[in-house]
């Protein structure tokens, strides 16, 4: 067989059922392609070499022993530095994390360990989270494979990396306002932010708890489907996970009927702002849609215009609070000299976290602070349940909501980190169904004139993520796939 | 209802009450608690990923704290709040270590309600303003001489109430009236074991003094003092400090103070400027605290006869002294207790000894009644035994004595016989006495009446301690006098 990285998420995990592929080698595979090519992509943080190859062997040998093997048994995976795994260093792209070691696993890596997924190692992103394109990483650039003079997105962009450069069959990402859709987009993946409180958010070190998810980014929907459905379902570990079943997002079949479907597009979300290429890429899908039968329907959402104000209120809150935690006593970095106490907590954070974090715990504070509390967290809250209505009455009159998953391609490094508010303003479209806790997805829908990806997202009512994924699926199925062109010449 | 302390002066003090609930687990993980006093455990044995506060954990609510909460609620006429919610209370401290505290704030799971305290005869409602859950904190150790701090999260994270009056105390001997009555309450309910040297009920006091009928005075907050003699003094020294600092022409500041032990006086900690800005808001990894309807229906249906309603009942329909009926609703094991042994013998009877002999014989041990070795129905046959004159008083407490070293009480009166009481047997003891001592009966009889003494030990040793002792002296009389000649 031809180089098994090139193969689907779904395709390795057939082959290893099969006996047409060992785990060991794919996992081997993969590893070689860390080695050539992570150099220049900077997609990973940690390779845990030896962990992955042994887990492998591990398949391997159950495979021969005729015990039934996991939906994901022998996969390689990649997972953001921000979802915490047991014995491998865990950092969430922070020096002041740098070197720690988890004693435990996220519910979500638990469920993919025990379908017999193999986590590779940790990939880079944007500190905690926090910012668009990876750039506010403590360790160091990831590249954007479509383009290595490009940023990957962010801040899940280690994950998306690692995914579009074939280092790995599917990554997780964790989602707060775009963190795996933006970066999906840039770098020409299926990226899903599922319906909050879908995956367990135990583990997922927190930036804005009321809006973190985890979710799977993937080079085709049905990769994504499996991962997600393999991670999805109430942890008692996780008082906001959905008491509800996984949704049986295996049976996305190849064929859809777009007969009576109605796609909302909003009319705030094609307008100024976006670059031409990016509009011309989603009106393009949307009339495949339309010629398979589907039914546009123009709809507004009023309140989008405040959204991204909103978001970066509510969740720079959050984020003050549970930044907290890291405060040098415990764990993390701690300042190497101080006279006292309050010293202690000052360097120790001055020095471990880098200045998006800083900028945005500062932004929290004030928030929250006595006085300006009523004025800024509360009337944010007021407007986030604004926002959610609008979508309610969006929904009344059509089943999805599409649109561009960024307003622009994927940019160059340095381009925009002069500019905090203009980085904040690109995460427009992602935002608003992080506030409103709805499950979406970003997939490549065609490229801008540098050869960029272009990413349409689909938005749905709370917990259907089956019926978007299946539109996702029917659309995909309808476009030329989007083949990163990546190292992938000498590696077939 | 105002007692002044100083001619002119009036004292306005709330409470706020931290006690540790009865649960196996933490607040908000499976993380199991210490039981007793963590003085002596390892430091941070008790503790889990989420007591770390290590990245990515979330916390999740004890259902059996929620319960209690409930219970507590219920029993002081709270309006439970069937809908709360968990608030983040932000400060640094190295034994915080999340940098945020779960508490209540705006939403507390119980509203209103009073607790009944008896101020001499009559019984006052203190209303209170609030409980709420919270969780605890960390310890951290000084030693000033190495210059270092040490962290023990044992305590960090277990579920405490912290239970809030309205500011209605106007003396310090209200304050520990209202704090003795929470204390028994509590335990009474089992919601907390009251342990106070182990730091599981705790008050801080808000003082402030001012003219009757004036506006309220600043006030001061001292905190965390663990005994109710020391609130009393604490409380006492505050006011007269505020009082001496106003007649001087000073002001009261806002401010918190300490109390310390040694100087048996009250110092400033902080006053309002630093002050923290504790920057709460909903706890978003929390779900509104719902009381379930099975959960508040079951409590409501449970809820035992509270501790002042026992002590009432027993003067009113027992005829116990006041002083009795106190001492034995103190404890629910020992209403439960004295309740067993009660109606089987006369409630006066059965209080006397329950209180001098059984809980006076445990005392000296440390022992309250939940502990006696003595169980009550056993308690109840000696005291029908004593009711029935089949023994006497003394044999009675020389059983009880034997009871409590683990003898069966039945077993003793069959080994050591019951009273006797019948005249024949009696006479039968008296008559050789008497023919053998005509000295002394001729020295009683011509009016020394102090020889009499003489005949009731002989007797008494004749018939080996078990004579009724009335009915020995009735009968020895008697036998005198018909010798008289």
């Amino acid at each position: 067989m031809s180089d098994p990285t090139t193969l689907s998420l779904v395709q390795q995990a057939r082959a290893i059922k099969d006996g047409d592929l060992s785990a060991e080698g794919l996992v081997q595979s993969h590893l070689d392609r860390i080695d050539a090519h992570d150099g220049v992509l900077g997609a990973f943080l940690a390779v845990d070499r030896d962990g992955a190859l042994a887990r492998a062997r591990e398949v391997d040998q159950q495979r021969a022993a005729n015990v039934p093997l996991g939906r994901l048994a022998g996969v390689p995976i990649a997972v953001k530095d921000q979802i915490v795994t047991r014995g491998l260093v865990t950092t969430a792209g922070s020096k002041i994390l740098a070197g720690w070691v988890p004693p435990y696993d996220a519910t979500a890596i638990a469920r993919l360990r025990e379908a017999g997924a193999i986590i590779l190692g940790k990939t880079n992103q944007d500190e905690f989270g926090m910012g668009s394109s990876t750039e506010n990483s403590a360790f160091g650039t990831t590249r954007n494979p479509w383009d290595p003079t490009r940023v990957p997105g962010g801040s899940s962009g280690g994950s998306a990396a690692a995914v579009a450069g074939h280092l790995a069959a599917a990554a997780l990402g964790t989602d707060t306002g775009g963190s795996i859709r933006q970066p999906a987009s840039f770098c020409g993946l299926v990226g899903v932010k599922p319906t909050y409180g879908r995956v367990s958010r135990y583990g997922a070190i927190a930036y804005a708890s009321s809006l973190d998810q985890i979710g799977p980014l993937a080079r085709n929907v049905a990769d994504a489907a499996l991962v997600l459905k393999t991670m999805a379902g109430q942890d008692d570990k996780d008082q906001t996970s959905l008491p509800m079943p996984a949704p049986d997002l295996l049976a996305i079949g190849p064929h859809f009927d777009f007969g009576g479907l109605r796609i909302g597009v909003p009319e705030e979300y094609l307008g100024d702002g976006v670059a031409d290429d990016v509009r011309e890429r989603v009106r393009a899908a949307l009339t495949r849609l339309s010629d398979e039968g589907a039914t546009i329907v123009p709809i507004s959402l009023p309140h989008t215009r405040y959204a991204v104000a909103t978001y970066y209120l509510i969740a720079t809150a959050e984020a003050s609070s549970n930044l907290a935690r890291f405060d040098g006593i415990r764990y993390g970095h701690r300042t190497a000299t101080y006279g006292d106490l309050d010293e202690l907590y000052a360097r120790s954070r001055a020095e471990g976290f880098g200045p998006e974090v800083k900028r945005r715990i500062m932004l929290g504070t004030f928030a929250l602070s006595s006085g300006y509390y009523d004025a800024y967290y509360l009337q944010a809250q007021k407007v986030r349940t604004l926002i959610r209505r609008d979508f309610e009455v969006a929904f009344a009159q059509c089943d999805l909501i599409a649109g561009p998953t960024s307003p622009v391609t994927a940019f160059t490094f340095g381009e925009r980190t002069t500019d905090p508010l203009a980085m904040y303003l690109m995460d427009i479209f992602t935002i608003p169904a992080s506030l409103a806790g709805l499950p979406a997805v970003s997939l490549p829908v065609g490229h801008d004139g540098n050869g960029l990806p272009v990413g349409l997202q689909l938005l749905a009512p709370p917990l259907q993520e089956l019926r978007m994924l299946q539109v996702a699926h029917g659309l995909e199925s309808m476009l030329p796939p989007a083949v990163c062109p990546f190292g992938l010449s000498e590696a077939t | 209802m105002s007692r002044p302390l100083f001619e002119g002066w009036e004292a306005v003090i709330g409470l706020e009450v931290h006690a540790q609930l009865k649960t196996h687990s933490k607040l908000f993980t499976s993380c199991p608690v210490a039981g007793g006093s963590t003085a002596d455990l390892s430091p941070n044995t008790f503790t889990d990923e989420v007591i770390l506060a290590l990245p990515g954990t979330l916390p999740v609510p004890n259902a059996e704290a929620i319960r209690l909460a409930v219970r507590l609620g219920l029993a002081l006429g709270c309006t439970i709040d069937r809908r709360s919610q968990f608030s983040r209370k932000h400060y640094f401290y190295p034994d915080l270590p999340k940098g945020y505290q779960i508490s209540q704030y705006e939403d507390p799971i119980c509203a209103g309600g009073t607790v009944p305290v008896a101020i001499g005869d009559a019984i006052e409602h203190f209303a209170l303003r609030r409980i709420h859950l919270e969780e605890d904190a960390g310890k951290t150790i000084h030693d000033g001489r190495r210059g270092e701090s040490r962290v023990d999260l044992n305590r960090a994270g277990v579920a405490l109430v912290e239970i809030v009056s309205e500011p209605v105390l106007h003396s310090p001997e209200d304050a520990v009236a209202y704090l003795k009555a929470l204390h028994r309450l509590v335990v009474w309910l089992e919601v907390s074991d009251g342990d106070m040297e182990a730091g599981n009920f705790r008050c801080d006091a808000n003082v402030s003094v001012r003219r009757p009928g004036g506006e309220l005075g600043t006030r001061s907050e001292i905190k965390n003092v663990n005994s109710f003699r020391f609130v009393g003094l604490a409380i006492q020294g505050e006011i007269v400090r505020q009082i001496q600092l106003l007649e001087r022409g000073g002001v009261v500041v806002q401010e918190t103070r300490g109390w310390d032990e040694a100087s048996g006086t009250t110092r400033s900690l902080r006053t309002k400027e630093d002050a923290h800005d504790y920057r709460y808001f909903p706890d978003p990894d929390l779900l509104v605290l719902d009381v379930p309807d099975a959960l508040f229906e079951a409590e409501k249906a449970a809820l035992p006869e509270l501790p002042n309603l026992r002590q009432a009942r027993f003067v009113a329909s027992l005829g116990l002294s006041p002083y009795d009926a106190e001492v034995l609703t103190q404890n629910r094991a020992r209403a439960d207790y004295f309740e067993v042994v009660a109606p089987h013998v006369e409630a006066k009877l059965a209080a006397n000894w329950v209180i001098n002999d059984l809980l006076g014989a445990l005392a000296k041990d440390g022992l309250d009644l939940a502990e006696s070795p003595v169980a009550p129905a056993a308690l109840a046959t000696l005291l029908g035994h004593l009711q029935r004159g089949t023994l006497s008083s003394r044999m009675a407490k020389d059983a009880l004595a034997a009871m409590l070293k683990g003898a069966d009480g039945e077993a003793w009166v069959r080994d050591h016989g019951t009273q006797v009481s019948d005249s024949a047997s009696l006479v039968a003891a008296i008559e050789p006495i008497l023919d053998a001592s005509a000295g002394q009966v001729a020295d009683f009889l011509s009016g020394k009446d102090k020889v009499f003494g003489f005949f009731v030990g002989q007797a008494m040793r004749a018939l080996k301690g078990k004579a009724n002792p009335e009915e020995l002296q009735r009968i020895l009389r008697e036998r005198l006098e018909a010798r008289r000649p």
